[in-house]
C-alpha cells in the first residue's frame, strides 16, 4: 500500500478521518487499532476528534424558531 | 400521513442544515420557507418510499444556489488546511495534559459558529449536511449533484479547514 517506510504516528494520523468515518477496509482498521492500543498519544488525539464532532453538532443546532414552524404549516395547500 | 405533514415533521431536521448552508439566521428562515413552499406545490414529484429529508434538502439547496449565494463564495484560492491533529495540539498546548472532553469544551459557541463560516461554501455544504445534518455520503452526493467520492474528499479536507480556523480563533482568544 505505502511505498516507503512511514512514521507511525503519521500514517495513524492520515486514518484518523475515515476510521472514524467506517470506512476504512478491514485491513486498515486492524492496524489503526493496533497502533492506536500502543500509542497513548495518537489515542488522546483521536478521542479529541470524536469528542469534537459530537461537541459541534451539539453546540451548532439551534432550536427552529417557533414562529417559523407556524409560517410553515400555513403555507400547506387546503385540501378541497 | 399526508405529504404535507411527513415534510412539516422533518422541519426541525432542515432548519437545523438550512442555519449553516444560509449565511445568516434571516436568510436560513426565509431559505426554509421557500422550501417548504416549493415542497407543497410540487409534491407530485416527490417518490412515495424515497427520502423525503434528502428531497426537501435538494429543494433547498436548489434555491440558496438560485438566490445568487454562489457569485459571494469564496476567491479560488486553495484554503489553509492544518494537519488532523493540529487543533488539538494547539489547545492542549495550553491546557497541559487535560482529558479530551474538556480540551474541546474550550471552544465556544461563537468560535465554532464563526470557524464553520470561514470554510468555502464547497467544503461547508458537505459538512454541515454529514456531521451536522446526519445525512450519508450517498444523500449529500444527491443532494449536491456531486460524486461521492467528492463527497468524502470535501469532508476530509473541510474538517481540516475548520480545526484550522479553529485553532487560529482560539490563538487569537489567547492573546
Amino acid at each position: 500500500m505505502r511505498d516507503a517506510p512511514q512514521d507511525p504516528c503519521a500514517h495513524c494520523e492520515e486514518m484518523m478521518q475515515p476510521y472514524l468515518d467506517h470506512i476504512l477496509t478491514e485491513e486498515e482498521r486492524v492496524e489503526a487499532e493496533h497502533h492506536l492500543d500502543e500509542c497513548d498519544w495518537c489515542r488522546r488525539r483521536y478521542r479529541f476528534e470524536e469528542s469534537l464532532r459530537t461537541y459541534v453538532r451539539q453546540i451548532v443546532s439551534e432550536p427552529m424558531p417557533s414562529a417559523l414552524k407556524q409560517k410553515l404549516a400555513a403555507l400547506r395547500i387546503p385540501l378541497n | 400521513m399526508r405529504f404535507e405533514e411527513e415534510a412539516l415533521a422533518l422541519s426541525d431536521q432542515v432548519y437545523r442544515v438550512a442555519r449553516h448552508l444560509a449565511s445568516s439566521r434571516d436568510e436560513a428562515d426565509d431559505l426554509v420557507q421557500e422550501t417548504y413552499a416549493r415542497a407543497f406545490r410540487s409534491w407530485r414529484s416527490f417518490t412515495p418510499g424515497t427520502n423525503l429529508r434528502a428531497w426537501l434538502l435538494r429543494i433547498l439547496t436548489n434555491l440558496n444556489i438560485d438566490r445568487g449565494r454562489r457569485t459571494q463564495r469564496a476567491p479560488q484560492t486553495t484554503p489553509l488546511e492544518a494537519n488532523d491533529y493540529y487543533l488539538y495540539d494547539k489547545l492542549a498546548e495550553a491546557d497541559g495534559g487535560a482529558d479530551e472532553e474538556r480540551v474541546v469544551e474550550r471552544l465556544s459557541q461563537d468560535d465554532i459558529v464563526s470557524a464553520l463560516s470561514a470554510v468555502p461554501h464547497d467544503f461547508r455544504d458537505v459538512i454541515v449536511l454529514v456531521d451536522i445534518g446526519d445525512f450519508s455520503y450517498q444523500d449529500a452526493a444527491q443532494i449536491l449533484d456531486i460524486p461521492i467520492g467528492t463527497v468524502m474528499s470535501r469532508l476530509h479536507r473541510g474538517r481540516r479547514i475548520l480545526k484550522r480556523e479553529l485553532a487560529e480563533s482560539v490563538l487569537e482568544d489567547a492573546s
